[in-house]
């Protein structure tokens, strides 16, 4: 185990899969020289040169286009889109070329490349450079998508996005690149796409959580605690495959679920995990499924109103108080 | 490239150019007839670019194509019967009948992809030439694109990036005049518009597209420099689209003198004259008839094919475990 910032992992993450496979490269805005303006790729294009590390244009549109068509030549590419803000810049190329070809063209190229970007909200930066637009990705079929919580999982989750054959949207969160933890070393320690993890242990409610609304998941797990309720809080991390098991599992022992996401909540990701715990928990549940979401507004500047827009702990405790009321 | 296309090449691009007007006359009669599905979208007149411009490439060589891509299709390498057999949606076409007469690809041949969107197929052979770049193949990608493909905002986004890197990339422009119904003078201020390649410190040549030997020579040397590693080149060829946008076009838009004018210059009637002197009326005509009764043959085998079985597709399923 090494102590690292989530940043960090991200970079080991990169340095490592790098070294390991030479058709793999990086390119975005600000990634090489400056080392990316969240510094996950620092040090990249001084180790690996500008061929496989390479400075971009601002030019979203056709880099997402030509990560599409790169991967399926030969390379691995990764594409670092500064904000997700910007995705729906990268639109055509994420729903009406990456995700279509592996079946279309009946299984005759495959798709590896990565598309990271960070989202949210919470540090001054507006309604242009602070959304989560998860349900966005999410809502096609053939990418995946997936958001770590730790630096454990950004670095072994990013390794697996890299080395899948699919296209993955690889979703950090601006204000968890500081956070540190424990990650596992080792060049071979994955973290599979596709797998819940459970954050806390609990028998009363399920909370569902995603990128940094896990934490304030398990701080309001411990207020709940102290109201003598047991939560439980599931990561679901792999955004898309989504691993139904787990909530399946975790719903059948508390029989309560609250999701909580960063995204707008009308269509989000949030209405889609209660749709299937509709779908496939119905039995189980003692209660209607609360979401705890972003309203449906633009995300304001001014730090009270911010923080009055976001999902936080506080939120979540109401929330799963009034499930089991 | 003064000495090419040679006289087997030529005759090559004259049997190809066949090849694909009788697939475009034949999939208008069917369409007359009620038997085909969905909008298909001929390309009788510009027959020239697609064939001769991916004559001179290799199977490893890519090409990015357009809705409009049956003379890219054929120029590539691709046989017809699977190209008939994927536009009637049979388990046996390019792609099993997965994706229809916009968007048929062989990778094996290095035709990776019709592309529906227009301006698309920009980035997307930028893309697979950064690729060769990237992992030093001396490979080139070629993207084939219309003038209504030129005013998207992405062709200027991959056009800067594929300069400025010095990718191994041709972008041919075929000029026919019109996006969907819109003519060109109502889409650009300007005529030709290759010269915005000099935007971008790009060389370009400006051909007729109706002559293939122009448009090989033109493209070969775009194709040669890029190879070499002296970055991309655009070449312009100009050309008339002769049948409507799409099966589905009530026409009404394009002027009878313009037509009659560019049938004058039917680009059959430009190869054979080029050829002529050289192999002979006769061989040509048994080539010609040849090159009819292959797709005869294709359209007779591929409808009579099976349609696909109905499967899901699991690799895009949204759990990770089978519900």
């Amino acid at each position: 185990m090494a102590l690292m910032r989530y940043a960090e992992a991200l970079n080991a993450a990169l340095r490592e899969e790098m070294t390991r496979d030479p058709s793999v490269f990086l390119f975005g805005e600000d990634i090489g020289r400056y080392g990316g303006v969240f510094k996950v790729t620092r040090g990249l294009q001084e180790e690996f040169g500008f061929n496989r590390v390479r400075d971009t244009p601002i030019s979203e549109q056709a880099m997402t286009a030509m990560a599409v068509t790169a991967a399926m030549t030969g390379t691995r590419p990764v594409l670092e889109i500064m904000y997700a803000d910007f995705m729906p810049l990268t639109l055509d190329a994420l729903v009406n070329q990456a995700s279509i070809y592996e079946y279309i063209w009946n299984g005759q190229v495959k798709m590896p490349f990565v598309l990271r970007t960070q989202g949210g909200g919470g540090a001054g930066a507006a309604a242009q450079h602070s959304k989560s637009l998860d349900s966005m990705v999410a809502h096609i079929p053939g990418i995946k998508v997936v958001a770590p919580s730790t630096p454990a999982d950004a670095k072994g989750l990013l390794k697996s996005a890299i080395r899948d054959d699919q296209p993955v949207v690889f979703l950090e969160h601006k204000l968890l690149y500081n956070m540190r933890g424990e990650v596992p070393e080792g060049d071979d320690v994955l973290v599979p796409l596709g797998a819940a993890s459970l954050a806390r242990e609990g028998t009363d409610v399920s909370i569902f959580a995603t990128s940094r609304m896990v934490h304030e998941s398990l701080k309001a797990a411990e207020a709940l605690a102290e109201k003598g309720i047991s939560a439980e809080v599931i990561d679901l991390r792999s955004l898309k495959p989504l691993d139904l098991n787990a909530i399946k599992k975790s719903i059948a022992k508390t029989n309560n679920a609250v999701v909580v996401n960063e995204g707008w909540n009308f269509c989000g990701y949030a209405a889609e995990i209660s749709a299937t715990i509709m779908d496939h928990c119905f039995d189980d549940l003692d209660a209607p499924v609360a979401r705890v979401t972003m309203p449906d507004m633009p995300i304001p500047y001014s730090e009270p109103l911010e923080m009055a827009v976001l999902p936080n702990a506080e939120k979540i405790v109401a929330a799963s108080l009034q499930t089991l009321a | 490239m003064k000495n090419s296309p040679s006289i087997d090449e030529q005759i090559e691009i004259f049997r190809k150019m066949h090849v694909v007007r009788q697939l475009e006359e034949k999939l208008g009669a069917l369409h007359k007839e009620g038997k085909t599905r969905g909008p298909i979208h001929r390309c009788d007149g510009q027959e020239a670019i697609g064939v001769a411009a991916t004559a001179m490439l290799d199977d490893t060589d890519y090409v990015m194509s357009t809705h409009r891509g049956h003379a890219h299709y054929i120029g590539k390498g691709l046989d017809v019967y699977p190209v008939v057999a994927e536009i009637f949606g049979r388990e046996t076409g390019s792609c099993a009948g997965r994706a229809g007469h916009m968007l048929v690809a062989d990778a094996s041949k290095g035709m990776i992809g019709g592309n529906a969107i227009v301006g698309a197929s920009i980035p997307a052979a930028t893309g697979a030439a950064l690729s060769n770049q990237v992992l030093g193949r001396d490979a080139v990608s070629m993207c084939i694109f219309g003038d209504g493909a030129a005013q998207t905002g992405i062709c200027h986004e991959a056009m800067n990036m594929a300069a400025l890197w010095k990718l191994p990339i041709v972008f041919v422009l075929e000029h026919n005049q019109f996006g969907l119904t819109v003519d060109t003078d109502m889409q650009s201020p300007i005529d030709d518009l290759s010269i915005r390649a000099a935007g971008y410190g790009m060389p370009s040549e400006i051909v007729d597209g109706n002559d293939p030997v122009a448009v090989y020579r033109a493209v070969g040397a775009m194709v040669e420099r890029a190879r070499r590693g002296e970055g991309p080149g655009m070449v312009e060829a100009k050309t008339y689209r002769l049948e409507g946008f799409s099966t589905s076009d009530m026409g009404g838009y394009q002027k009878d003198e313009d037509i009659a004018a560019w049938k004058a210059r039917d680009p059959l009637k430009i190869a054979f004259d080029q050829l002529k002197a050289e192999v002979g009326e006769d061989k040509l005509k048994t080539i010609e008839a040849e090159a009819v009764a292959e797709v005869e043959a294709a359209f007779e085998k591929a409808l009579s094919d099976p349609f696909p079985e109905f499967e899901l597709f699991d690799a895009s399923a949204a759990y990770s475990e089978v519900v």
